[in-house]
């Protein structure tokens, strides 16, 4: 009990994080199908997100939009923005491209599983394996 | 070979656990990510220096769109690979599984393609908004893109993916996708020719009718726009080659 | 224009590849001249860039124009590009090879991908754009964006080949993805406890934060190893390699075996270098009995053994040349680690020599292959006198290979073993020498079956892939391939003879490094 307050409580996001990552991990590695290995790799891409949005969280902050008034030439030009009231930026921006390029690479592999049935008629690892005669030299 | 695999991801997974121990507090506003000097300068100066109040727009199309650029090259890339992988030009049939429907009923359903017709320009306009409302509101390029190539993927879903490439032929596909990083790449451009560094902005501002902040706000419109003409062409590109094996005709 | 070279490298192939989107598709005769206009102004950019480092030494190029922050070197808003005499030098080898590979690509892809020309050609730009972006950037983050443009367009240009590539291929893009999100994740956790996302910067925190014992930072140093080694195929994840280059259309296999994976020891060395700290890579233990530098040395030497071992019992040329590339991988990851400026000297000339002899080998199995239509070893019967002119040029990569004297393997060859005397690890010594033995052995080989031709008892070769368009086997060799060919072998000679000027070159770079030998 004291481990769980003392570690897991206070780093909820990143145990799951984790525990996400190594369900999509495990399937991409060791799912006899090619279509599980995809749907791993895209778990494997989410849990990634998960943590690095967890890291750009500020308790009792706001989204990082600062308020339309607060404009220059409007009413609160000049007051200073607290860095403190809004959440980090940094890591929303860099999932925005991670996300894009998890999508790129999930269609890309899409595309090739596809090929991949339509030249040997199946996705099963072990079946496909088996219609490839081994060379010696394999 | 499976229990390689386990003991590979249980010794990832533990070599990640042990690390979160040494994680600042979770939600700390003073951990070096949260309050670090680059962080708290992107929140504090976006407003002098670009004009933009979605922090996120900024530091994505303007302090690092050099990667927001090749972001936009990842979904090219994405799309001129699916293409290159399945398209069928028409000599390749070979050992070629038959559709999964071919037997789809003649006429498309009456309902769907009327319900499609009334949401269609909704949403095509909402990705506009989305698009343009990107400085103010959470949006941009991607996801107004996004919402683009979703309203040609339901034509294509409602009346099959020849109507809907009437509207989007393979030909527009390509000249749209490239015209979107060229619109991207090419402002970056004209900042270059202009005697600044590649994406500087600010130059922009000699042949803008602006000062030099406010033309950093104007190309994060331009750039979003570019990438918005992109990730639509490719989205509805990736969804018509896989959705019928490269042959662009028929159905799911 | 000159301070603006650094950017034209990456762009000149970006522009090329949306020419082709715009005018290729419809005039597939253009394809060609745009993709090799396109990396000749590369080729220039890079060189121009390499005057200037020449002249002026390391230099910052800033995207955006923005400066950085606060007083001293303040830290980095943008992103930035940061060239030395090191990266510029693997400019040089990516420009020059991608300008080679293209030259020879004029009769081989239309022969094996005809209607796919355009596409193939926007990929290959778009590839060696990747390449040079990671070579070039300064920004963590940044790497992983363009890791993800070369790691996508070497999925698709293995996959277009035969019905085997395309199975290899989903192998890469699984393998290929893992080591990406391992790259990603590092960089999370170097972010989490630095703040920042320049290289430099990384590291400047470290440093002065005294973050050398933090837990997050050595698991962030472990995850980017592994990231870079699966990306290279660094010995017990190289599994994708050798089916990847080898069922992979020609021109892809010579253009990604030369480049792809020195370009990722060039990463290796440069998160060892820039981000860590060499005194922190060669240090840190994550609370283990070793020392980082010991284990990777001896799994180095491993590596070389097992690729060479490999190598020895195989049948099929390029997967031969392949499992020889696996063996050359883990002579450049054991240089870098040795601990000592002569082994990393060396392991930076490698990537340079080794680029050439891999092109170089590649360059002439794919004439081969293009004659004979036999991918096989023993498929080269009498071709010394069949066609000598291309043999001659297979022999002087395979004496590099071997490493004998004028050729420029010996001499990178010899930093690394005085590299490995000089830090007292014999074993890898030893490997190297086991190494050059095999590859002597497996070359002399062929050199008897090429020399003395005699009735191939076995029977005509099976078709790997019995759907693929069956490709004409060629009568002569075509000027567009012969010409690359001898000039990547001149290069091999012309690089052993002018080793002291390159090794001066990488000195300088790493002149105003400290090496740190490991304690004990």
């Amino acid at each position: 009990m004291e481990f769980v307050e003392q570690f897991i409580v206070p780093k909820f996001n990143y145990w799951i994080y984790v525990v996400l990552m190594m369900i999509g991990m495990h399937a991409m590695i060791a799912k006899n199908n090619f279509f599980k290995k995809l749907i791993g790799m895209a778990i494997f891409q989410t849990a990634i997100i998960l943590f690095y949005v967890s890291i750009g969280v500020k308790e009792g902050a706001n989204i990082p939009i600062l308020d339309h008034h607060m404009m220059p030439g409007e009413v609160h030009a000049n007051d200073p923005v607290i860095a403190a009231k809004f959440t980090n930026p940094l890591p929303h921006v860099l999932m925005l491209t991670a996300i894009v390029v998890s999508v790129a690479t999930l269609g890309l592999a899409l595309a090739i599983s596809q090929k991949i049935y339509r030249e040997y008629g199946t996705l099963e690892e072990d079946d496909i394996l088996s219609q490839i005669k081994l060379e010696p030299n394999d | 070979m499976k229990g390689l695999a386990l003991f590979a991801v249980v010794l990832t997974g533990a070599l990640l656990l042990y690390a979160t121990g040494d994680f600042p507090a979770w939600g700390s506003v003073h951990s070096p990510a949260n309050g670090g000097e680059l962080s708290s300068h992107y929140i504090e100066n976006v407003r002098t220096e670009t004009k933009v109040p979605n922090i996120v727009t900024a530091v994505l199309a303007d302090y690092r769109s050099y990667d927001t650029m090749f972001e936009t090259v990842v979904v090219f890339v994405a799309g001129i690979a699916i293409i290159a992988l399945l398209r069928d030009f028409g000599n390749g049939s070979r050992g070629y599984p038959p559709a999964l429907a071919n037997n789809l009923p003649e006429e498309p359903d009456l309902i769907i393609t009327q319900t499609c017709n009334l949401v269609i320009p909704v949403l095509q306009i909402f990705a506009l908004y989305v698009l343009a409302h990107g400085h103010y509101s959470p949006g941009g390029g991607f996801q107004g893109g996004v919402m683009l190539g979703a309203s040609y993927i339901l034509i294509a879903l409602a009346n099959g993916v020849e109507v809907a490439m009437k509207a989007m032929s393979e030909r527009k596909i390509m000249l749209l996708a490239a015209t979107g990083i060229l619109i991207y790449s090419g402002t970056g451009l004209i900042c270059l020719l202009l005697g600044e560094n590649f994406l500087d902005y600010h130059v922009l501002s000699r042949i803008l009718p602006t000062d030099p902040i406010m033309a950093r706000s104007h190309a994060i419109l331009i750039v979003e726009t570019g990438v918005a003409v992109t990730v639509a062409a490719i989205m509805f590109s990736i969804y018509a080659n896989l959705a019928t094996r490269g042959t662009l005709k028929g159905g799911l | 224009m000159g301070e603006q070279a650094p950017i034209a490298i990456v762009l000149a192939p970006l522009f090329g590849a949306l020419l082709i989107a715009f005018v290729g598709i419809r005039f597939k005769a253009l394809c060609l001249p745009v993709t090799l206009g396109a990396l000749t102004v590369s080729l220039a950019a890079t060189i121009e860039t390499f005057r200037t480092v020449l002249s002026e030494g390391e230099f910052i190029y800033l995207i955006s124009g923005w400066e950085r922050l606060g007083e001293g070197k303040g830290i980095s808003i943008g992103i930035e590009y940061r060239v030395d005499a090191i990266s510029a030098l693997v400019l040089l080898v990516i420009a020059a090879v991608s300008l080679l590979v293209a030259v020879y690509s004029r009769t081989r892809v239309v022969a094996e991908t005809p209607d796919r020309i355009p596409y193939y050609y926007m990929l290959y730009l778009l590839l060696v754009a990747g390449l040079a972006g990671m070579t070039i950037t300064n920004d963590a983050f940044n790497l992983f964006v363009l890791l993800e443009i070369s790691s996508l367009t070497s999925y698709a240009l293995i996959a277009v080949g035969s019905r085997r590539a395309v199975l290899s291929a989903f192998n890469y893009v699984i393998m290929g993805t893992i080591g990406a999100s391992f790259y990603l994740l590092g960089v999370g956790y170097l972010y989490i406890k630095t703040g920042v996302l320049n290289m430099e910067d990384i590291h400047a925190v470290i440093v002065a934060n005294d973050l050398a014992e933090s837990p997050s930072i050595q698991v962030a140093f472990v995850l980017i190893l592994m990231a870079v080694w699966i990306k290279m195929a660094f010995f017990p994840l190289h599994a994708w390699l050798p089916n990847a280059y080898s069922y992979s259309p020609t021109t892809t296999g010579a253009l990604m075996a030369p480049l792809v994976t020195k370009v990722m020891i060039y990463i290796m060395i440069r998160m060892m270098v820039t981000v860590f700290g060499l005194d922190y890579a060669f240090r840190a233990t994550l609370g283990m009995p070793f020392n980082w530098s010991n284990l990777v040395v001896s799994l180095s030497s491993i590596a070389i053994v097992a690729g060479s071992v490999m190598a020895l019992s195989r049948r099929d040329l390029k997967k031969m040349l392949s499992y020889i590339i696996i063996a050359e991988v883990g002579y450049m990851v054991g240089g870098a680690w040795l601990a000592n400026e002569r082994g990393m000297t060396g392991a930076v000339y490698h990537i340079v020599n080794d680029a050439f002899m891999t092109l170089c080998l590649f360059l002439a199995v794919g004439v081969f292959i293009a004659r004979t239509g036999d991918p096989r070893i023993a498929g080269m019967n009498g071709l010394f006198k069949k066609m000598p002119i291309t043999m001659a040029a297979f022999t002087i990569g395979a004496l590099s290979m071997i490493g004998l004297p004028p050729t420029c393997g010996f001499f990178s060859k010899w930093y690394l073993v005085g590299g490995g005397i000089e830090a007292g690890q014999w074993h890898f010594v030893g490997a190297l020498l086991f190494s050059s033995l095999v590859n002597a052995v497996i070359f002399f080989r062929i050199f008897e079956i090429a020399y003395f031709p005699k009735e191939l008892s076995d029977p005509a070769p099976e078709c790997t892939d019995p759907d693929a368009a069956p490709v004409a086997t060629l009568q002569r060799t075509p000027l567009s391939m012969s010409l690359p060919l001898w000039i990547s072998a001149i290069a091999l000679i012309g690089l052993g003879i002018f080793n002291h000027t390159i090794t001066q070159w990488i000195g300088s770079a790493l002149g105003s490094l400290k090496f740190f030998p490991p304690a004990g």
